[in-house]
């Protein structure tokens, strides 16, 4: 194993822990709303999709923060994962290269398309307000 | 530094569950990697729908309205299964690969004690522990949201 993927495979670890704090806040205002009501993440009321709960997240600046973040380190997880299950079938070296750059640029592109939907609805979620 | 010699992957994926008689940790191993690969696919279709907030409520309504009802009901629980077994065998592995629940190194003196019988117990702690939140989880799934 290279210096490179000791660090790649550390970041993998360390983002898998990320991913734990953030989805777990996530999955506690989405799908635990019923159980363990968190008014702070849904503060217009108990259905987390109603658009004024939406909106809502969209004017905190951690909701948006956290959602960038999970984004970022959800993909670098996800991709980073593939990739390494990918390899162990052995593809041919130029297949490999392939492979790294497909992710890649699948992971990039996504990262920048999900923070600028946030960010747009933050935006509007902004001008809602007033 | 030496170059690694790599040994052909002659079982592919078919390794993963039918590689050789197995522990427990074996099959969660199988389970940490499907339910990886099966939120990494959520999660990018994820991207996709929730981006619809960024372009006003109808839209947003309408992009909900395309993934609501029992069939996705059930898919999102599915989800969340996954999640939850994940991240919690997740944190059993990051704590054995730092070296933490294996035990002291020790002489391999007769019978041997093996790192797995040590950090074994952590495993089954884990698992009821996502076992609980699987049915909380489910309990608010199925039936506080359906009432």
């Amino acid at each position: 194993m290279s210096m490179k993927d000791t660090k790649l495979w550390t970041w993998h670890m360390a983002s898998g822990v990320i991913i734990l704090v953030l989805l777990g806040i996530h999955m506690l205002a989405m799908h635990m709303s019923g159980v363990m009501p968190l008014e702070r993440l849904n503060p217009a009321g108990d259905n987390p999709l109603d658009w004024a709960n939406v909106v809502a997240r969209g004017r905190e600046v951690s909701q948006v923060a956290g959602y960038i973040f999970l984004v970022g380190f959800g993909l670098f997880h996800g991709l980073y994962g593939l990739k390494n299950i990918l390899f162990e079938l052995n593809p041919a070296p130029g297949l490999k290269k392939l492979i790294s750059v497909v992710l890649l640029l699948l992971g990039l592109g996504l990262f920048v398309f999900g923070a600028w939907s946030a960010v747009a609805a933050r935006t509007m979620a902004l001008s809602v307000s007033g | 530094m030496p170059e690694v010699k790599r040994y052909p992957n002659r079982l592919g994926i078919k390794g993963w569950l039918v590689g050789g008689k197995w522990g427990p940790e074996r099959y969660l191993y199988f389970l940490h990697r499907v339910t990886g690969l099966g939120l990494l696919l959520y999660l990018l279709m994820h991207i996709v729908v929730v981006s619809s907030r960024a372009f006003g409520q109808e839209q947003w309504e309408w992009a909900m309205g395309r993934v609501s009802g029992p069939v996705f009901l059930v898919g999102e629980f599915l989800v969340f299964v996954a999640f939850v077994f994940h991240a919690l065998n997740g944190v059993r592995l990051v704590l054995v690969e730092l070296g933490i629940l294996t035990g002291k190194a020790e002489d391999p003196v007769f019978p041997y004690r093996s790192s797995v019988n040590v950090q074994r117990p952590f495993m089954i702690v884990m698992m009821i522990l996502a076992a609980i939140l699987i049915v909380l989880g489910g309990y608010d799934f199925f039936v506080l949201v359906a009432h």
